[in-house]
């Protein structure tokens, strides 16, 4: 893999750092008027996704990180594991817990999701934006009830739970954003 | 249709300020009777300062070879070499370039006002520099205090940056928490450089101009150094809102010393694998033939400027940065 001096550094950039993959968040040069330069960095450990504060001399270098995303189709959980596939390769890989994340609660059969690769295994999954879900339990609501801010909790069919309005019922279809959690509208049959 | 960005970064009641500005700093020195000049951007020699990288050029000339040309770094060896031909006191406010240099207080062309004083002391100059900075800043009232460099280590991290050895130093940085200075690997001046940058700059300058002089001998640079049980180079820095705003030596005049410091600095660059540019035969010339004692100092007039303005990045008094000249 290639290496990056610090006069590369940018937001965005993928280095190696203690044998983890890191993201740059920040990257702040400082340097007295004559004396030595350094690079005051904030990183993102993209295993852990805990942020540090580094260091670095200027003129040092460090190895770039094999991290990329790629697009990839949810097949189906073994029970321990999710499975992926890549649509043009058909090439598949497993991506546990800790890559899959809060991903999981959203995901489900045939869903396209980014995938986050280092060195050839996942680092992290991120659901679609909009997933279609059905729902699988939720009070049947009363009319005029507007407790809870006129919604009610919902159950879907991937366990997640998200706030229905009170006309949305058992068995329907509705759309989540994934991003907040929150619901969108009802949803038909695709 | 295209949708490059071609529009300034600064205000144009900045672009307008940073006008008042070069006014009144030309006013100012005409008014001390110093007299303006202007000296190569593109020279043949190139500062030897391991830590400062010069941009080059190349001229092609007539009847001649190809010839590298250095973009000065400062005007320094220039308006010394002016001085040593008799000239008195003399300013010169240019664009100064520097590779490698680029963030929030950096870029890698700015704009100094540096001038010069023959047969004055360094401490006259700091004075004189604070009178600049008030009437700049339209602030007459504006305090100012004096910190020697061991000071300002004994008082912010009780340590003696004269006695310090490199331990004491890396555990200076440690207990400050530095991050990531587990792995760091530098020399003396490098963990100074550190804990001043990381841990002292910040404070300095607040609400009032700070001066820190009495430099160790190591980071002398151009400043003559006073003998003493503590050796010390006679150069001093600005700062103010926690901003290093200028930098002044009491000029080293010894051309033999300037000759053994060309000599060292070129050898630190062979080591760091760096070519070593060629050192500027000219200046030393003029050394032989005698500068007259003098002080002389570089003040940063985009970040005056930046106080002025109550901006926080460079770029915010820069009419077009480098991502977009």
């Amino acid at each position: 893999m290639a290496n990056y001096t610090t006069s590369e550094f940018r937001g965005g950039l993928k280095i190696m750092l203690d044998g983890d993959p890191y993201l740059i968040v920040e990257n702040e040069f400082v340097k007295p008027g004559k004396g030595q330069a350094f690079n005051r960095v904030k990183v993102r450990n993209l295993k852990t996704a805990r942020v540090v504060e580094k260091t670095f001399k200027s003129g040092d270098s460090v190895e770039a990180a094999d991290v990329h995303d790629t697009q990839m189709q949810y097949l189906y959980n073994d029970g321990e594991l999710w499975h992926f596939m890549d649509q043009e390769t058909f090439e598949q890989i497993t991506a546990d817990a800790a890559a899959v994340g809060e991903a999981a609660k959203w995901i489900k059969e045939q869903d396209v999701c980014n995938v986050t690769l280092w060195n050839g295994s996942p680092l992290s999954v991120e659901p679609p934006n909009f997933v279609v879900l059905s729902i699988t339990e939720t009070d049947p609501g009363v009319r005029g009830d507007t407790s809870g801010g006129g919604g009610k909790p919902a159950t879907l069919e991937t366990g997640a739970v998200v706030r229905v309005p009170l006309f949305v019922q058992t068995g329907e279809l509705v759309k989540v954003d994934t991003r907040s959690g929150e619901y969108v509208s009802r949803a038909k049959e695709e | 249709m295209s949708y490059t960005v071609w529009g300034p970064t600064a205000s144009l009641e900045t672009l307008r300020a940073r006008a008042d500005l070069l006014s009144v700093a030309r006013a100012f020195l005409a008014a001390a009777g110093v007299m303006e000049v202007e000296t190569p951007i593109a020279c043949r020699a190139a500062t030897t300062d391991p830590a400062i990288e010069s941009l080059s050029t190349t001229w092609i000339g007539c009847g001649r070879a190809a010839l590298p040309l250095y973009l000065h770094t400062s005007p320094e060896l220039a308006m010394k070499r002016l001085l040593a031909a008799g000239s008195g006191p003399i300013y010169q406010i240019c664009k100064v370039f520097r590779d490698r240099e680029r963030g929030r207080l950096h870029h890698p062309e700015f704009t100094l006002l540096e001038w010069y004083r023959p047969g004055w002391g360094y401490r006259q100059l700091m004075a004189e520099v604070a009178e600049f900075i008030r009437s700049s800043l339209g602030q007459p009232g504006l305090g100012m205090e004096i910190l020697t460099y061991r000071e300002l280590f004994e008082r912010g991290l009780a340590l003696d940056p004269w006695e310090a050895d490199l331990g004491d130093l890396r555990h200076c940085a440690l207990v400050q928490g530095i991050a990531g200075v587990e792995e760091l690997q530098l020399g003396r001046d490098g963990w100074l450089d550190l804990l001043l940058t990381h841990s002292l700059e910040a404070g300095l300058g607040i609400g009032r101009l700070t001066f820190v002089c009495d430099y160790p001998p190591s980071q002398a640079a151009l400043a003559h150094v006073r003998e003493g049980p503590f050796p010390v180079a006679e150069r001093f820095e600005l700062y103010l809102e926690g901003m290093e705003l200028a930098n002044g030596f009491q000029e080293l005049t010894d051309p033999e010393e300037q000759r053994r410091r060309f000599r060292r600095d070129l050898e630190r660059r062979r080591c760091a694998g760096v070519t070593p540019p060629p050192a500027d035969e000219a200046f030393l010339a003029a050394l032989d033939a005698g500068l007259p004692e003098a002080s002389g100092v570089a003040v940063g007039i985009d970040r005056l400027l930046m106080v002025l303005t109550g901006t926080r990045h460079i770029d915010e008094v820069l009419a077009f940065p480098v991502e977009r000249a």
